[in-house]
């Protein structure tokens, strides 16, 4: 039997290519559900006063450091999409990696300040703060790993020069999620 | 200059380390901005930085600036669902009663919070978990 294109892969009945659209699809339900609980953290926060006490033993530091990472780490994926598509698939390859090193360091800087928060008595329990903080960055933190796996599979793919199309896709994950790190940023470690 | 040589400079790694130095240069401003303690400042350069940085790595490295209508309409639909969201919600939590409720909720005071979180370096101060 001859090989053939899966339908889903070449329609577009939209203009935009099948997975691109996908991907855009899965962010719009993430903007409900980060955007949800931020706007919920912001409705406590401005309500609670008392909140800057705790915001004030996060790291602004360390936080500060991940958007550095997390800002470069869109630079590498959105050169990766570049290569791709003038068909450069060894530097397209390098810079995938270079954004899952990203993921990697970012995800370090996060463990560190988890155990730095924790052993200071500052857990998930301790409030409702705490209880928000916790849950926002370790729902990011969770797409940030998310991302690192896929294009550690995509990575596989460029190498041999197949489905190039993919690192857009994931590029356009991998910014979304630094989109939300920006706002996480201000809101968990800057407001005091 | 011809079309497809605009759109080849528009997709050139020069191009897009630029934008970066830009979204580093925001990043250092909404850092030490807040630092010099004053409100509005803090606003400005804390939150109104953020959503700048998010626009430029929105229109420029996840390319919404050359994207069909469509997706824009998709993701204002998802962005009006959580102004709903907020409306919806803002009245029963920022307001202390309610038609048959009351909210018990004490804002605690100054000194009440001086010992729930001690200096930094006071580690014989700490406190157990309380969730309030």
């Amino acid at each position: 039997m001859a090989f053939q294109v899966p339908v889903a892969t070449s329609r577009s009945s939209t203009g935009i290519p099948t997975s691109r659209l996908a991907v855009w699809w899965v962010l719009a339900s993430e903007i409900v559900i980060f955007g949800g609980l931020l706007m919920s953290y912001l409705l406590f926060r401005l309500l609670h006063t008392s909140w800057g006490y705790e915001a004030a033993h996060t790291n602004p530091y360390a936080g500060g450091f991940n958007t550095f990472v997390l800002l470069t780490s869109s630079l590498f994926v959105v050169l990766a999409h570049q290569a791709a598509e003038v068909g450069d698939t060894k530097r397209s390859f390098r810079y995938i990696w270079y954004t899952i090193a990203g993921g990697g360091v970012f995800m370090l800087v996060k463990a560190y300040e988890y155990t730095s928060e924790i052993m200071h008595g500052y857990t998930m329990l301790k409030s409702v703060f705490w209880s928000f903080y916790y849950t926002a960055t370790g729902l990011h933190g969770f797409h940030v790993l998310c991302g690192m796996v896929i294009m550690g599979i995509i990575a596989q793919d460029v190498k041999k020069g197949k489905n190039l199309h993919r690192v857009e896709a994931i590029g356009i994950y991998w910014h979304f999620v630094d989109v939300v790190w920006i706002f996480l940023f201000p809101l968990l470690y800057i407001a005091k | 200059m011809s079309e497809a040589a605009e759109h080849h400079d528009d997709h050139s790694p020069g191009r897009y380390v630029k934008i970066w130095v830009i979204l580093l240069v925001l990043l250092a401003v909404s850092i030490i901005g807040p630092t010099l303690g004053i409100k509005w400042l803090t606003l400005i350069t804390a939150f109104g930085i953020a959503l700048v940085k998010a626009g430029m790595v929105c229109a420029y490295f996840m390319h919404l600036n050359i994207e069909l209508k469509y997706i824009w309409y998709l993701l204002l639909a998802t962005l009006l669902l959580l102004l709903v969201l907020f409306t919806g919600f803002a009245p029963d939590v920022m307001k202390p009663s309610g038609q048959r409720w009351v909210s018990t909720y004490v804002e605690p005071t100054e000194e009440e919070i001086a010992v729930h979180h001690p200096e930094e370096g006071n580690e014989g101060d700490r406190i157990e978990a309380a969730p309030h």
